[in-house]
């Protein structure tokens, strides 16, 4: 086998460090989600609400990649922070008129807060036990959002969310939502990016590579995997929130166990662990959602096919098929 | 306890078990500032088993002491930041980062400038050449020779002061393990200590000052490597 053969040390910097991220068709997927996003502002209609769930979905898989991507954890219980985030932030603007983002940020720090106080205990366990408790977590905080109806309104939920915008500019028109959700997309991308090539994300993935060989380089095991945790709690509060503010309505149905098979299926299907896997997945998997849903009855199963043949042909997910391609070509 | 200065490492009466199984009863054994100490002993004498739990990789009993310091109480990473430096067995490089990320992560506890990571860098790449020429390869795509130097030149990036081994040859061609091992030699005439445990006996043996031969999960003999040749019977064991 022939290797390329490096003469500096150096590593590269500015636009060349960030190309250097991406293989071509990573950058090909993400110009046509870019494209969908232009497509939908221009002809609107159902494409354009499909849109913006999706660009809420990848803020929710973002920070999921951190937990279970870049550090190798499971974790089927982020809804429950997406459910803070989402209640957290209808009744401080409906109850009490907080204005949305100070809303949003608040129950941000709430989500990371419980985030902190459940994964100090939860994190000593791991693989499967690790992601039971998590789904257990899910599970009890759907629960309390339909029986404490004093708070959550129960099934009723909460209707009459304001849409997101900072003090007297709000983001009414739907097109600006999307507008709106993708410059999040693109920022919450871009600061996953920084974390990730930080010392610290170095750490997350050495983790995820072998937590006993980590812990021998220095890396804080337990400490890391609970910030990732807490950082992942941060973005599904964000998206949670989001939601709110775009559809305008809640109830525990938004937030519930599907939600988290729904976000790990996106980060699979994009690829887990992978730079961009979680917006494509997000994209992919809620338009392929729409285009299931016309087999009627069997939507549930075509659905599930096509997940089975993504994951048995493309197990590292769409945004690692050019790898996978590469691969192929030099052993044929 | 006395502060011990005369030993870089000390271990008294460690012991390590799995569930009820005892794979290492009381051990101690110590290894003094720049001396190149090597452990002997047959598949299933507990040689990584005692490793690991120096390295608190596993839960274990007994004392241990770094610099005069008793360190029993501390955690991997906490050793990790005292200088005691493990390359694991099967190296555990993480496969899905480059040559250079593994290397930056050898760095890990070290704060520095940009200059004294590449000082770094420099130095290992001198002793391997060919993990410069590979930099920005993943590692599990590199032979399994490349992949130990990588795990070697990681743990040196971070300047440790105790280098413990788990055979580095292991799974290599003979000529690759000769190379890796005479580069342990030639670190630790330069001051590094260094505990080995290792199956090429013969050639761990030149390099080595002194040998601890365990078996059973227990130490059974600890002598100056030269000494070992008047025993017959290890002399034949580990020679022939």
């Amino acid at each position: 086998m022939t290797s390329p053969v490096i003469i500096s040390a150096k590593p590269p910097a500015g636009a060349a460090k960030f190309a250097s991220r991406f293989d071509r068709f990573q950058v090909g997927l993400l110009v046509v989600a870019a494209l969908l996003t232009c497509a939908a502002l221009a002809y609107g209609g159902f494409l354009l609400t499909v849109m913006q769930l999706a660009m809420i979905y990848a803020i929710f898989c973002i920070g999921l990649n951190f937990f279970m991507g870049y550090t190798g954890q499971a974790s089927f219980g982020q809804n429950a922070f997406a459910c803070v985030g989402g209640y957290g932030s209808a009744i401080l603007t409906v109850q009490y008129g907080w204005e949305p983002l100070p809303a949003l940020l608040a129950s941000m720090a709430v989500s990371g807060f419980f985030a902190l106080i459940i994964g100090y205990p939860t994190l000593r366990l791991r693989g499967h036990y690790l992601a039971m408790a998590t789904f257990s977590l899910g599970l009890i905080t759907y629960d309390i959002s339909i029986q404490w109806t004093s708070v959550t309104q129960g099934y009723m939920g909460y209707a009459g969310i304001p849409p997101m915008g900072i003090g007297n500019w709000t983001v009414e028109s739907e097109r600006w939502k999307l507008v709106t959700l993708a410059v999040l997309v693109a920022f919450g991308f871009w600061l996953s990016l920084r974390m990730r090539d930080s010392r610290f994300g170095r750490g997350l993935r050495a983790i995820s590579g072998s937590e006993n060989g980590a812990a021998a380089l220095g890396v804080r095991v337990p400490r890391f995997k609970l910030i990732a945790f807490v950082i992942a709690a941060l973005y599904a509060s964000a998206a949670g929130s989001l939601f709110a503010y775009t559809i305008g309505f809640i109830s525990p149905e938004v937030y519930g166990p599907a939600m988290s098979i729904m976000t790990f299926t996106m980060l699979f299907v994009g690829g887990v662990g992978t730079i961009v896997g979680p917006i494509i997945g997000a994209v992919v998997t809620s338009l392929l959602q729409e285009v299931v849903r016309g087999s009627g009855h069997y939507q549930d199963v075509a659905y599930a096919i096509v997940l089975l043949v993504t994951l048995i042909y493309a197990p590292k997910g769409i945004s690692a098929l050019g790898a996978l391609f590469r691969r192929k070509k030099e052993e044929a | 306890m006395s502060a011990d200065t005369t030993h870089l490492i000390a271990v008294k009466d460690l012991a390590a078990s799995y569930g009820h199984i005892e794979a290492l009863r009381p051990t101690s054994l110590h290894v003094a500032p720049g001396e190149f100490v090597t452990i002997l002993g047959p598949n299933g004498a507990g040689k990584t088993t005692l490793l690991r739990a120096i390295t608190r990789l596993i839960p274990s009993k007994g004392q241990i002491t770094f610099n005069g310091k008793d360190v029993s109480g501390l955690k991997t990473h906490d050793l990790a930041e005292l200088g005691i430096i493990m390359v694991m067995e099967g190296r555990g490089l993480f496969g899905e980062m480059s040559v250079r990320e593994n290397l930056q992560l050898g760095a890990y506890k070290l704060s520095g400038s940009p200059a004294d990571m590449n000082r770094r860098l420099d130095k290992v790449f001198t002793l391997f050449p060919r993990l410069k020429e590979r930099i920005d390869q993943m590692s599990s795509s590199m032979s399994g020779g490349e992949q130990q130097m990588l795990a070697v030149g990681r743990a040196l990036m971070a300047e440790p002061k105790l280098l413990i081994l788990d055979e580095p040859s292991l799974g290599l061609a003979p000529r690759v393990a000769t190379e890796i091992l005479s580069t342990l030699g030639a670190l630790n005439k330069e001051g590094l200590g260094i505990l080995l445990v290792e199956q090429k006996a013969p050639l761990a043996l030149k390099l080595a000052q002194r040998v601890y031969i365990l078996s059973s999960g227990s130490v059974r003999a600890e002598l100056p490597t030269h000494e070992i040749k008047s025993h017959h019977d290890l002399a034949r064991y580990y020679f022939s």
